[in-house]
């Protein structure tokens, strides 16, 4: 499998309007144009871990992670880890506060953003063993630090106490 | 996300990355990274299109299963059924919206002000994908 983006960057794109987006030169311009003089870091490592999977997607636990927050009064007010039972799927999700493209798309469809109901299906066919009872909503915020050393390790922590084997991370 | 993406990685849990923002993804480094064109907000696929949405995560799942090394990136079959201009129109700064986004600029700050006063410290910034 390639790990190179640039070896089939032309793949599967017929019309010559397709181009990746540069978010991080919108955003930064974005924001120049409100008045904030100190541009947003992204985080950028030079390497990246790898755990290759131990064993068969039939056998293993999936947990799903979002970036979109309960939807309610809490969720709404408190951004924060959460973790929110699977069963039933929610018919909404907080996202008003994420920076998904508003006027081009939205976001009434949870499906469209959490992989539940596709995962679900794929356990009845015997494909993935089994998904994590709980989803997590992880918040997206200016500080990396809160993610590192907050968010991430309580995540971990669910994942662990869980005992899953894989995660879908899923950002809007 | 990404954060966490490598944090869950380093810990031995495999990971799968699902998302519209190639050049954040690439910039962060994740183990694994399924990248749909569309807009953001709809990762998993155009928002009611089931079958779109099931073979997206077919796809993520493979690349779970597939991915040797990290920084795997594969393309998948998303294709946003609506006008093409949804690129050049997210976050666009021209003379139709600069003094409005200076005005904005000026209210979100007084915002920040009261929500610090206020005693809420998580700051609701946006780009960390």
């Amino acid at each position: 499998m390639a790990n190179d983006y640039d070896s089939d960057h032309d793949n599967d794109h017929d019309n010559d309007h397709a181009y990746d987006v540069e978010y991080m030169e919108r955003t930064r311009n974005y924001y120049r144009a409100q008045g904030y003089n100190s541009d947003y870091q992204w985080a950028h490592h030079k390497d990246t871990p790898f755990q290759p999977i131990n064993r068969l997607l039939s056998d293993s636990k999936v947990a799903v992670i979002t970036t979109a927050m309960p939807d309610t009064e809490l969720g709404r007010r408190q951004r924060a880890v959460y973790s929110t039972p699977i069963e039933p799927i929610p018919e909404s999700l907080y996202t008003a506060e994420l920076s998904w493209h508003h006027g081009m798309t939205h976001t009434d469809d949870v499906g469209s953003f959490l992989p539940i109901a596709a995962l679900e299906k794929l356990v009845k066919s015997g494909a993935v063993g089994s998904i994590a009872s709980r989803f997590v909503s992880l918040p997206t915020e200016y500080s990396q630090r809160n993610t590192l050393q907050k968010d991430g390790p309580e995540i971990l922590k669910y994942c662990q106490t869980e005992q899953v084997d894989v995660a879908i991370l899923v950002p809007l | 996300m990404g954060l966490v993406s490598r944090l869950l990685e380093a810990n031995g849990i495999a990971t799968v990355v699902m998302g519209s923002a190639m050049d954040i993804i690439k910039h962060c480094g994740v183990p694994r990274y399924l990248h749909s064109d569309l807009p953001l907000g709809n990762p998993c696929g155009v928002p009611f299109d089931r079958a779109m949405q099931e073979e997206i995560l077919d796809q993520a799942l493979i690349l779970l299963k597939d991915a040797s090394s990290a920084n795997t990136i594969v393309r998948s079959i998303a294709k946003w059924p609506g006008a093409q201009g949804w690129r050049d129109d997210y976050s666009k700064v021209d003379d139709t919206n600069r003094d409005a986004l200076r005005l904005k600029g000026q209210q979100r700050r007084g915002q920040q002000k009261t929500e610090k006063s206020s005693g809420i410290k998580r700051s609701a910034m946006i780009p960390d994908f």
